[in-house]
């Protein structure tokens, strides 16, 4: 019952996409609103669909109904409930279920918050998300096919993939991942909606795209972030990053995104960069599918491959599609997004946007012809190569050495043009900190020049963005009187996207600097230990093996070790690094443990021991400022919330005034009016105090 | 609408790359071509563990086997372990092959692969016995030496020592049998095939795709 | 696509996170050399190299060249980091060829006559690699150019600092002005 609901739903919904996207072109095309209407019902009754068929899968993982294909595939009675449920995203064909509902809910949401938006933009948009809904459709009842029927009905099934089990992040990393991901594409089918409504030439639509990309971003950026955590939690390297395809895929997209989020506010000031812009959203999408396609076409191998079957083909003619109507749109409309390009000085943010774009472009494209280069060498000279860690690692680590620095001269400089007055002013204190900190690495022995280029420019951008935080409160307090933490509050409340913006950047140079130290100065010692027995690992730090365990749970028995950290002698902490037995697989799943503080992580692998449990051999490696890659990845999304909350009143504008900054300027009040469909110029000179007349529009 | 700036973007971007994805569908990437076929077979010394069952072939437990020994003579080397569910796929066909060729002076060695001795005579005293001997191969030394990237994989060494052909996966009695037939009338033709005529991945053998997308699993 | 056949498969899943389960034969694999008989020795193991932890020098050099090699049975990883059996004694064979004089770059090319070039973690510089190494840098420095040039351009010297096109129509000022939304 359970399966023939769930399947219906899904047919159903793909009738109705294709009934959408009919309805709806022909009244775009033909100016019958009615149809329009009508089209666009559609989504919502999709989501309605999927959201059914989902929740009908939940019931029959967790009723263990067996008679449903995918519920053979990863459900077991031995598995505990909250594992069960989340096997949902486990495996290919409940992913491509999570993601069809992701989509639709998407889709949905996009309709009815603007659903009072005039013009033929939202609608056009809707069918581009119906014709990818209706993809996914066709995936769901055709290669991906959850509901299929398992005859006779098995007694149990083989459960989840025992990696899945592991750890309690698998029920955040993939939806997280699939937020961020399906959201990416909205931006697309605003492009899509924009090119083919003819408002691609205003700019009003590229504020709206924005604010949905930051969203999927934020959700994005949260979700890179926990599979970094998890894959170090779980798979016993003591790594978070291997560069591996599918890593790449989701990593991708979030790059072209972020340079997207930079030279969108350049358009959004300066109307320049339109062709620019609609590449990079048109980008991010495509690029999404192609992740998608390399993790579950097969084509290349990787860690995070589903297995494969026909569903390959199908990606690759939808991808196809993708391109064809992307190019066709983006080029054959290519005339109408020309701009004059005006700067008004080398020295300012738009500069260092435009720089920024560069860089993550191109770390973009180093990534791309790392992942897919096995397949060019292949095509062209028939050897399979490996383009692995050392590669990526070598050819990107110049790149992001780079973007620190850039986000930091970036907060630092003004709009339109700093003069060298200004630029020695903004700079002097981040510079000496920068030279400080390179002074203080090459002092404590370090003699890797992007390592300490990494912590020197982390440091600098750090002042940067910090100083601004400070400026703007110090400037607040002078010109209204507040209190240090109203002055702050209401700074930050007033200036959501700009300061938001520079608490993402405070996230990504945390991260930069838990990345940059763990790496320097990892270390790790490996020895075989009888109970009792201590390992000296580094200075006055030592573990001890207390003993060796084993206990039979449902699914698995496990085997652990207990060991005692010491300190000087004394216990200090206590983990149990354990070795998994799955029943359904011949090798075992070691989970490392790990303890964290905020000076850096004990990590400790059971790597083997013997049966009599007389001793065990442990490898324990030492990871300093780790957890601080995870605390910036919280506050990269924080900042981004911050950026993207709407104002409460959305239609008021607050204008603030600022003193002229040069002899010819002269003050004077820029009303907050703005015209339906044109961009507000937004500028700001930095260190001045801003006065707050209110001028709501 | 500039239509030819659109068809010229879709053919000079969007062209090679889905070619070049299209051309990914058709390669397999876990499979490895092997630089190892038309070279000389690495040489081994190893000692028996598994006597194995045909008279001709029988070896007594202990006694070690040398390769180089074997120059004149076509020698079959099977990588398997206990914990291999492919290597029973094979089992069978091997045993009978090599119980076929011993007459025909080609010899069989199964080379152990990471495990352990006492399970490997376990399986096979349960897979119903073995007609050629086991070697063990402790450290993995000699399989590292044949770039082993799973198991099975068989070599099939000529009588000049060169590696003839490798095969990945379950050996096929029905290929081995036309490959040791070939090189026993090569040999005795004495036609000279060199290394440089074969070609890279031309002594690579992998596992015959059935028209199903899932293979039947016994 | 080709079905990987079971064996090769579970090996392949089983061994991402392989673990030797039996120590004596971790032990073997770090000790001297374990023939069964002196026969089985091999001609290179003749000097047997420092035990891990000995010689910090030797172990750095080792784990250098062990970084470079990808572990067969797993998905990318390199021998250095992989706890898989294979991995484990592909790491010893570097370590002995090393302490009996090989250099870096005999041990590496020792494992490509093996396994191909698709057991370096790296492409080797040359031939059709060289695109994938070059091409970056040259996107960068094309890119940095080009956007030099573009600058340039666009800041090219005007009396008045213009209005953006969006700006017309409006009062025109030169002066920093903050809108919030």
């Amino acid at each position: 019952m359970t399966r023939i609901l769930g399947l219906a739903s899904i047919w159903i919904a793909l009738v109705m996409s294709v009934y959408g996207i009919i309805a709806a072109v022909i009244g775009l095309t033909r100016k019958r609103p009615a149809f329009v209407v009508g089209g666009m019902q559609a989504v919502y009754v999709n989501f309605a669909l999927l959201t059914l068929s989902t929740a009908a899968m939940v019931y029959a993982l967790v009723t263990h109904d067996f008679s449903v294909g995918y519920v053979a595939q990863v459900g077991s009675r031995s598995t505990p409930v909250f594992y069960t449920v989340i096997s949902l995203w486990g495996a290919l064909e409940g992913s491509i279920l999570f993601w069809g509902w992701v989509l639709a809910m998407y889709s949905a949401v996009v309709v009815w918050t603007n659903r009072k938006r005039a013009g033929d933009l939202v609608p056009w948009a809707a069918v581009a998300l119906m014709t990818v809904c209706l993809f996914f459709c066709i995936l769901m009842v055709g290669p991906a096919n959850p509901w299929g029927l398992v005859s006779p009905t098995p007694a149990d099934g083989p459960g989840p993939n025992p990696l899945l089990q592991n750890h309690i992040l698998m029920a955040v990393h993939p939806p997280l991942l699939y937020l961020g991901y399906v959201g990416m594409t909205v931006p697309f089918a605003f492009a899509v909606g924009a090119l083919l409504s003819g408002e691609i030439q205003s700019d009003d639509w590229i504020r709206l795209t924005r604010r949905w990309t930051l969203s999927a971003w934020a959700f994005l950026s949260l979700a890179i972030v926990a599979g970094m955590w998890w894959s170090y939690e779980v798979l016993g390297w003591g790594g978070y990053w291997a560069w591996d395809p599918v890593e790449n895929a989701s990593f991708m997209p979030w790059l072209t995104a972020t340079a997207f989020l930079h030279s969108a506010m350049v358009q959004e000031r300066r109307g320049m960069l339109k062709l620019w812009n609609v590449n990079l959203i048109v980008s991010t999408f495509l690029l999404t599918m192609l992740g998608t396609f390399l993790t579950r076409s097969g084509i290349i191998s990787s860690v995070h491959a589903f297995t494969t079957g026909t569903i390959g083909y199908y990606f690759l003619g939808f991808i196809t599609l993708c391109i064809v109507v992307s190019l066709v749109l983006v080029a054959g409309n290519s005339e109408k997004l020309r701009s004059d390009g005006q700067l008004d000085s080398a020295a300012s943010r738009e500069t260092v946007f435009l720089f920024n774009n560069l860089f993550l472009t191109g770390f973009t494209f180093v990534v791309v012809l790392g992942t897919l280069f096995p397949l060019v060498a292949e095509a062209f000279k028939g050897v399979k190569v490996t383009v692995g860690a050392p590669f990526f690692n070598k050819m990107t680590i110049p790149i992001c050495v780079a973007l620190l620095f850039l986000m930091g001269v970036g907060p630092a400089l003004p709009w339109k043009a700093a003069s060298r007055e200004q630029l020695r002013t903004v700079f002097i204190l981040p510079g000496s900190v920068a030279v400080l900190i390179a002074t203080l690495a090459l002092a404590l022995g370090m003699r890797d020049g992007y390592g300490i280029a990494a912590f020197a420019f982390a440091g600098f951008a750090l002042v940067c963005n910090l100083r601004e935080y400070a400026i703007g409160t110090r400037a607040r307090m002078r010109a209204h009187g507040e209190a240090l933490p109203v002055a702050f509050v209401r700074l930050v409340g007033a200036n959501r996207r700009r300061y938001g913006g520079f608490l993402a950047h405070i996230g990504i140079i945390t991260i930069a600097a838990g990345v940059t130290a763990s790496s320097s100065f990892r270390f790790e010692r490996e020895a075989t230990l009888k109970p009792g027995q201590i390992m000296p690992v580094k200075g006055d730090l030592s573990v001890r093996l207390k003993t060796l365990w084993g206990k039979d749970e449902p699914q698995r028995q496990v085997v652990g070790a207990d060991v005692e950290i010491l300190r000087g002698g004394t216990v200090v902490g206590m983990l149990d690094p354990r070795m998994n037995f799955y029943r359904s697989q011949d090798q075992p799943v070691p989970t490392p443990a790990v303890r964290s503080r905020p000076t850096g992580d004990v990590y400790i692998n059971l790597m083997a021991f013997t049966p009599d449990g007389q001793s065990a051999t442990l490898r324990v490696i030492l990871e300093p400022f780790v957890p601080w890659i995870w605390f910036g990845g919280l506050v990269v999304a924080f900042g981004a919330v911050v950026s993207a909350w709407p104002s409460a009143r959305r239609a008021a504008r607050r204008v603030e005034y600022t003193a002229p900054q040069r002899a010819t300027a002269r003050p004077s009040p820029v009303s907050g009016t703005s015209f339906p469909g044109a961009a507000m110029p937004m500028t700001q000179a930095s260190g001045l105090p801003p006065s707050l007349p209110s001028n709501p529009a | 609408m500039n239509w030819k700036r659109a068809l010229l973007s879709t053919a000079l971007i969007g062209a090679p790359l889905v070619a070049l994805l299209t051309y990914g569908m058709t390669r397999d990437p876990h499979s490895i071509p092997s630089p190892l076929p038309g070279r000389d077979a690495p040489v081994f010394t190893r000692a028996v563990f598994a006597p194995g069952a045909d008279s001709v072939l029988r070896l007594p437990v202990g006694d070690s086997v040398r390769l180089a020994a074997h120059r004149g003579e076509i020698v079959v080397v099977n990588f398997w372990a206990s914990w291999c569910l492919a290597c029973r796929d094979e089992h069978l066909d091997l045993s009978q092959t090599a119980s076929a060729f011993a007459q025909k002076g080609v010899h069989f060695y199964g080379l152990l692969y990471n495990d352990q001795e006492k399970n490997g005579l376990r399986w096979i005293s349960d897979m119903g016995g073995q007609a050629y001997p086991a070697l063990s191969d402790p450290g993995a030394r000699t399989a590292i030496d044949y770039g082993l990237y799973g198991v099975p994989e068989t070599f099939v060494v000529d009588q000049r020592g060169l590696v003839a052909r490798k095969f990945i996966g379950p050996v096929n009695a029905l290929q081995l049998s036309a490959l040791l037939d070939s090189l026993l009338v090569a040999n005795q033709d004495s036609t000279r095939v060199g290394p440089a005529n074969i070609p890279p991945d031309a002594g690579v053998t992998r596992p015959v795709v059935p028209a199903a997308a899932d293979a039947a699993k016994p | 696509m080709r079905p990987i056949s079971r064996g090769r498969g579970l090996l392949r899943r089983g061994l991402l996170v392989g673990v030797l389960v039996f120590v004596p034969r971790l032990h073997a694999a770090q000790s001297a050399t374990t023939p069964a008989t002196p026969a089985a020795a091999t001609a290179q193991s003749v000097i047997v190299p420092p035990l891990p932890g000995v010689n910090l020098e030797f172990d750095a050099r080792v784990k250098r060249i062990a970084s470079r090699l990808r572990c067969p049975v797993c998905q990318g990883e390199s021998i250095q980091d992989s706890p898989a059996e294979l991995s484990t004694q592909m790491k010893t064979l570097v370590r002995e060829q090393l302490a009996n004089g090989k250099t870096e770059t005999e041990v590496l090319d020792y494992f490509v006559a093996k396994y191909g070039q698709w057991i370096l973690l790296e492409p080797r510089a040359e031939g059709i690699n060289l695109l994938v190494y070059w091409l970056p840098v040259l996107f960068l420095v094309l890119g940095a150019g080009g956007l030099w040039l573009v600058v340039r351009k666009w800041t090219r010297v005007r009396p008045m600092p213009v209005a953006s096109p969006t700006l017309q129509g409006m009062e025109a000022t030169p002066v920093a002005v903050v809108v919030s939304e």
